[in-house]
């Protein structure tokens, strides 16, 4: 199957406003469902050789949970390809939780 | 314009697939996406409140993390992950109108989020049995309502996907409404994305 045909193309018409953006071809979901797969495998063993990796455990299963929420984010969310607004939204609600909750620990965590 | 003008604009979508909506862009995958933006609040709550509670000393019971069994759950989390790749596959097979293909992939997530459940249902008797109930202490109570809400959700989930699976047998699922798909599959992805959280934060990280 052609990577032409896999490409669909969505046309938003508004106010005479076009944006165009296409979606990746099946093959390229497919590369990107590996790469989570692999992170997944090196985190799993980040968890085994903590002794190796002492201190530097934690930041690095906190990078690699990052790259694989911003991955499946941008990627099969289709984030990457849609209008901004989608990421706004997204965005302000994680920006929220995360000032609300760590306010909230903090407050625990002085005042408890 | 009327109101009844006004509605029926707001749910014309043109033949190029874009929607003439006050936004430009379609109500149900707004509402969607303002969802998942409100649904980061509930599971930052849940998330905060295990985090609080972990590190507390447990008087009553087992601690969570002597019970994790992480081959296990790591299996789980990738049971999930390929879950979001047979998802994207569906939408891009209807979106192709290769309906055939799109509802084996549709099955294939649903049997694959039911996998997940079946494997969290597995994990929960088995804690229960070590003597961690949801009562036992503050910390198994965080961790059961944390790991039993994405539970429900991936049961939600699941639920959906035979839904479309069904309409797009019975023929209700044209090309036309791909977008049915992909809101489905929006929140398919926000689950696996809060499940990617909690495999490093509450199951990885000591």
């Amino acid at each position: 199957m052609s990577a032409a045909v896999d490409q669909h193309d969505v046309h938003n018409s508004h106010d005479g406003h076009e944006a165009a953006h296409e979606h990746p071809s099946d093959a390229k979901y497919i590369q990107i469902a590996l790469i989570l797969g692999v992170i997944t495998a090196v985190e799993v063993a980040a968890f085994y050789i903590e002794d190796t990796l002492g201190g530097l455990l934690m930041p690095s299963l906190l990078v690699m949970m990052a790259m694989k929420f911003f991955i499946v984010v941008a990627w099969f969310m289709h984030l990457r390809f849609d209008i901004k607004v989608f990421t706004i939204l997204l965005v302000s609600g994680l920006i929220l939780a995360v000032g609300v909750y760590s306010a909230a620990m903090s407050t625990f965590e002085f005042f408890a | 314009m009327s109101m009844t003008d006004v509605a029926k604009s707001e749910t014309t979508v043109d033949h190029a697939g874009g929607h003439q909506t006050t936004t430009g862009v379609s109500n149900e995958k707004m509402a969607m996406w303002v969802f998942l933006g409100s649904e980061c609040l509930l599971f930052g709550a849940f998330i905060s409140t295990f985090l609080l509670y972990r590190d507390r000393s447990v008087k009553v019971g087992p601690e969570v993390a002597d019970l994790y069994d992480i081959p296990f759950t790591s299996v789980s989390s990738f049971v999930l992950l390929m879950s979001s790749l047979t998802m994207v596959l569906a939408l891009s097979g209807i979106q192709r109108g290769d309906h055939h293909r799109a509802r084996t992939w549709l099955l294939t997530t649903g049997l694959l989020g039911a996998t997940f459940v079946a494997g969290q249902v597995y994990e929960f008797t088995t804690f229960y049995k070590e003597g961690l109930g949801f009562t036992t202490n503050l910390q198994s109570s965080a961790f059961y309502t944390l790991t039993g809400f994405h539970g429900v959700h991936v049961t939600i989930g699941v639920l959906m996907l035979i839904s479309l699976y069904v309409m797009s047998l019975r023929g209700k699922l044209p090309t036309e409404r791909a977008e049915t798909v992909e809101i489905v599959g929006l929140y398919w992805h926000f689950v696996d994305v809060v499940w990617i959280l909690i495999f490093t934060i509450v199951y990885l990280i000591k």
